[in-house]
């Protein structure tokens, strides 16, 4: 009725995922004083940050990017981290649980539950609480895992910056609340209805920068039954353990001895898109951490743990 | 690459306790490949732990609480894809006590697969869920008859419930269903055809998922984008960073903006570094424009030939989501759009029994019950109605002291009150002019309403003095003790040609839309104003019917409105209308043109 209407295809799938996550992104820069980046180095982080460049794009993000440091990631980590924020000229803070390290905190001494309460929980509520920080932007998705799937984009938190689950808002549309009181935070989730592959794919059609380590290559491990460990600070060697060269990528990245490899030929993004076509295994499998217990990452969650 | 480009579809899945919709998903995410290998060990483990096989529920089920008390409490979202979609699923409770989520759900989803036990047929909560399914705006449903295997996947059973769903669905407008009968524990049916049921001729649920349409589900509303900041790096770039919400938009294109009503042209469209010939809607872009614009956070940008309605009056059905009921006069705050406002529910007009889906009166609402408000806010709200634009045609409602959502509304009407007039024009010089009445009659269906809205727009943006009365609208409030009996038509008319003669007294032009299907009745108005422009609003009734913009003409053939015009009521035609629109025939622009020059041309000769 509008005369000759103007044909358009709709989107497809990965233009529409951006398109909903800028629009959370410029959200969050409209309507809170101090919001920051929770930049981990990982492959979603590198899709988060590309995401505020375009949000804001011809301006600079109107945040700054907080990084917290366990003392315990890979070297390929820490430089691609330094070199990328210098590129984009974007303010990097960096927050380690100093107290803990000095105390020698490691998962072989704590367990991996206390290890992260300690440098990755604690240290991420001093850090957002030393700066200020009224919603800290994340790069959770929903299909990670279980406990994530009820997630809201808008996580309000306590002071305590805990989870509470029976008591979260009814998120509607794209109409989000971003009221906080006085004490309270946000935790924001921009890549709420993204999956592993979406990550990927968008890396791939976007060309995004992701640290090597994802990148199948001969690596130094520790072969642990079905585990890969990589040969990296000072692991302590099981009795007639030996370190050997394996072909192996990271699926997903965090610290040293939590994070185990798979083996894999992927050498390129194609290469592991392709990969993850045919995989049968979750992301998170080869994380020590979700399966301490069978709830354990919402009981992080419920400590303030992402 | 061609073929990588997949489609989104966001469904609802929804059905009542026990009815097999956990694992009819997790079924769903299985045979998709979307279940890893170590998560369904882990599955296999906890089955056993119950002394089951495998229990394809316990792939949905997510927090902790609902492993220990098998129900779902809250609305999760499951993600699978296939060569062709990629699927987001808002699983949602069953319960009625859950109805928000329900509703949090049924806000985003393209389409709903609501579950059936073969055995217990329609219940109580299939009516409600099919009911918030289509309020929110969906209008392609699945039904899902499952448990097939315990009927011996007999046919009977299976059109039963298929004849009772039509039945209870014969009042919702527009709405398409499909029925599938399947068995979610063994799988028929649910990703390829099953052998079981030969009498079934159509498609999986997968299959069905696949291909369903998911265009045109909301009425056309020409072009809006939604501004959420301005991008001002330096002295020569303004940008306005915002998502088209609705049409679409190409570069040197002519936009108005709303509030302000100034008049300019798109000069870029970008997105990061990459400028665009032409976005659509939902696209998140940034706009320039060739003139600098009055233009910030909550403002919009649209199309001159379809604006949406500045108010501070809207009628809406509100979801009422909070343990604390719903207090009248109290201030909330209500997010619509960008926008941040102030307002207050002045009016509750009635409450909606999901049961029955009759209207009944009350004096409050309570947690997940569901009203017909009048809101009123301390600001303009650029709005469309629901039914053309989920995103202008939403808000919700928050409590100032505890910050929660309390409500979901919809907005049902916009009609501009006297004062909306007023606020619009602050920035422009009101030119006095003479009073007129513009009276469009015809079928309901015709486009009365629509063309008022758009002459009454295209007189705003010239600095006039409008109302518009329409007769939908005044029958929930000066009108509603009436009834559609001859008398109560002609004192329907009586009534509005009053507030008409009134208002055109005091110099408004007075846009009025009604079936008005007597003569004698219009003929009595025409003489007591005399500044009057008769328009005929014409289009065969089985063009009317076919468009059925508010769902009358299937309510009054299903026998719910009696004495409804065209169906059992008689339309008498003007014999010598002013104007007379044949809106099957000429496009909307046209109509509302031939209606604004004749009112210009009234102006100029007195
Ligand atoms: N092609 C065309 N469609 C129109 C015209 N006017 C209205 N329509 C459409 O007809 C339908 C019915 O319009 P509506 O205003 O709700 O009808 P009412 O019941 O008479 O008030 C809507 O979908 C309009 O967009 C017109 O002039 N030409």
């Amino acid at each position: 009725m509008e005369g000759p209407a103007l044909k358009t295809t709709p989107l497809d799938h990965l233009d529409a995922l951006e398109a909903e996550s800028i629009y959370i992104l410029r959200e969050v820069a409209a309507e809170f004083c101090r919001p920051a980046l929770l930049y981990s180095i990982g492959k979603d982080s590198s899709v988060l940050l590309r995401l505020v460049q375009k949000a804001f794009y011809p301006a600079k993000p109107p945040l700054p990017l907080l990084h917290i440091d366990t003392t315990y990631k890979f070297t390929e980590m820490i430089s691609f981290r330094d070199r990328l924020s210098r590129e984009l000229g974007m303010k990097l803070i960096v927050h380690t649980n100093q107290e803990a390290i000095n105390d020698g905190a490691n998962p072989f001494k704590l367990g991996t539950t206390q290890c992260c309460a300690l440098l990755k929980t604690k240290a991420l509520l001093d850090a957002l609480k030393e700066n200020g920080i009224d919603a800290a932007i994340g790069g959770a998705r929903r299909d990670e895992e279980k406990s994530r799937s009820k997630e809201r984009v808008f996580s309000v938190r306590n002071s305590m910056g805990q989870w509470q689950p029976e008591n979260q808002r009814p998120e509607l549309w794209s109409l989000y609340n971003l009221r906080v009181k006085h004490g309270q935070s946000m935790r924001v989730f921009p890549l709420s209805n993204w999956t592993e592959l979406d990550v990927w794919e968008y890396i791939q059609r976007e060309n995004i920068p992701v640290v090597p380590l994802y990148f199948a290559a001969e690596r130094n491990m520790l072969v642990r039954g079905d585990s890969l460990i990589p040969f990296e600070h000072a692991i302590d060697l099981l009795p007639g353990e030996r370190p050997q060269k394996v072909m192996c990528r990271m699926r997903s990245l965090g610290c040293t001895y939590c994070t185990g490899a798979i083996r894999s030929t992927a050498c390129t993004v194609e290469e592991i898109i392709e990969e993850l076509k045919l995989f049968r295994r979750s992301e998170r499998e080869n994380r020590v951490i979700d399966h301490d217990q069978e709830s354990s990452m919402e009981l992080k969650k419920l400590e303030g743990y992402f | 690459m061609a073929d990588e480009r997949k489609r989104l579809l966001r469904f609802l899945a929804a059905g009542s306790v026990d009815d097999g919709k956990s694992t009819l998903i997790g079924r769903l995410l299985y045979d998709s490949g979307g279940v890893y290998e170590d998560q369904l060990a882990s599955v296999q483990q906890a089955s056993e732990k119950k002394g089951r096989s495998l229990d394809f529920s316990l792939i949905t089920d997510g927090l902790k609480a609902e492993r220990e008390q098998s129900i779902t409490i809250d609305v999760a979202y499951r993600y699978f894809a296939t060569q062709r979609r990629k699927f987001i699923v808002a699983d949602v409770p069953g319960h009625a006590h859950y109805t928000r989520n329900m509703v949090t759900g049924a806000s985003t989803a393209d389409v709903a697969v609501i579950l059936i036990d073969v055995r217990k047929g329609v219940l109580e909560q299939t009516r409600r869920h099919t009911y918030i399914a289509w309020l929110l705006g969906i209008r392609r449903i699945i039904v899902a008859v499952n448990k097939m295997d315990i009927v011996g996947f007999a046919q009977s059973g299976f059109t039963k419930v298929c004849d009772d769903y039509r039945h209870l669905t014969a009042a919702l407008d527009q709405l398409e269903t499909h029925f599938i009968p399947l068995c979610a524990l063994t799988g028929e049916n649910v990703a390829s055809r099953s052998d079981r049921m030969p009498w079934y001729e159509g498609p999986s649920l997968l299959d069905a998922i696949e291909t369903i349409s998911v265009e045109g589900t909301q009425a056309f509303t020409g072009f809006r984008f939604v501004v959420q900041s301005v991008i001002h790096p330096h002295q020569d770039y303004r940008g306005y960073a915002g998502r088209v919400v609705a049409g679409m938009a190409k570069r040197n294109m002519e936009v108005i903006a709303i509030p302000s009503q100034q008049r300019t042209r798109i000069s870029h469209l970008s997105l990061y570094t990459q400028e665009l010939d032409q976005v659509q809607a939902s696209q998140s872009v940034v706009l320039t424009t060739d003139e600098h614009l009055a233009l910030g956070r909550g403002d919009m940008l649209a199309s001159p030939d379809n604006l949406p309605v500045a108010t501070k009056h809207v009628t809406a059905n509100l979801i009422w989501m909070a343990r604390t009921p719903l207090r009248l006069h109290a201030p909330y705050l209500v997010k619509h759009a960008t926008q941040s406002l102030s307002g207050t529910v002045s009016r509750l007009l009635h409450k909606i029994d999901i049961g029955t889906f009759e209207n009944i009166p009350s004096e409050t609402l309570l947690v997940n019950e569901i009203g017909l408000v009048q809101l009123e806010t301390h600001k303009l709200m650029l709005c469309d109605r629901y039914s053309q634009n989920r995103t202008t045609g939403s808000f919700i409602l928050i409590d100032p002291d505890d910050n929660d959502t309390v409500a979901a509304g919809l907005i049902v009407e916009t009609t501009l009150q006297p004062s909306d007039c007023e606020a619009a024009q602050v920035d422009k010089v009101v030119t006095r002019h003479q009073g007129l009445t513009v009276w469009l009659t015809g079928l309901s269906g015709a486009g009365k309403s629509t063309i008022a809205q758009g002459v009454c727009t295209e007189l705003l943006v010239r600095g006039m003095r409008v109302q518009v009365l329409d007769a939908d609208a005044l029958r929930k409030d000066l009108n509603r003790d009436l009834g559609f009996s001859k008398e109560d038509r002609d004192e329907n008319i009586r009534r509005i040609g009053f507030v008409a003669d009134l208002l055109t007294r005091q110099g408004v032009i007075v846009l009025v839309a009604a079936i008005s299907p007597y003569r004698a009745a219009r003929e009595s108005v025409r003489q007591k104003i005399g500044d009057f422009i008769e328009v005929h609003v014409n289009a065969p009734l089985p063009i009317c019917e076919e468009r059925d913009p508010k769902g009358l003409y299937k309510k009054a053939r299903a026998g719910m409105i009696p004495n409804f015009t065209g169906i059992d009521a008689p339309y008498e035609e003007p014999l010598a209308p002013d104007i007379l629109l044949n809106t099957h025939r000429q496009t909307l622009k046209s109509s509302v043109n031939a209606v604004l020059e004749m009112i210009l041309s009234r102006m100029e000769q007195s």
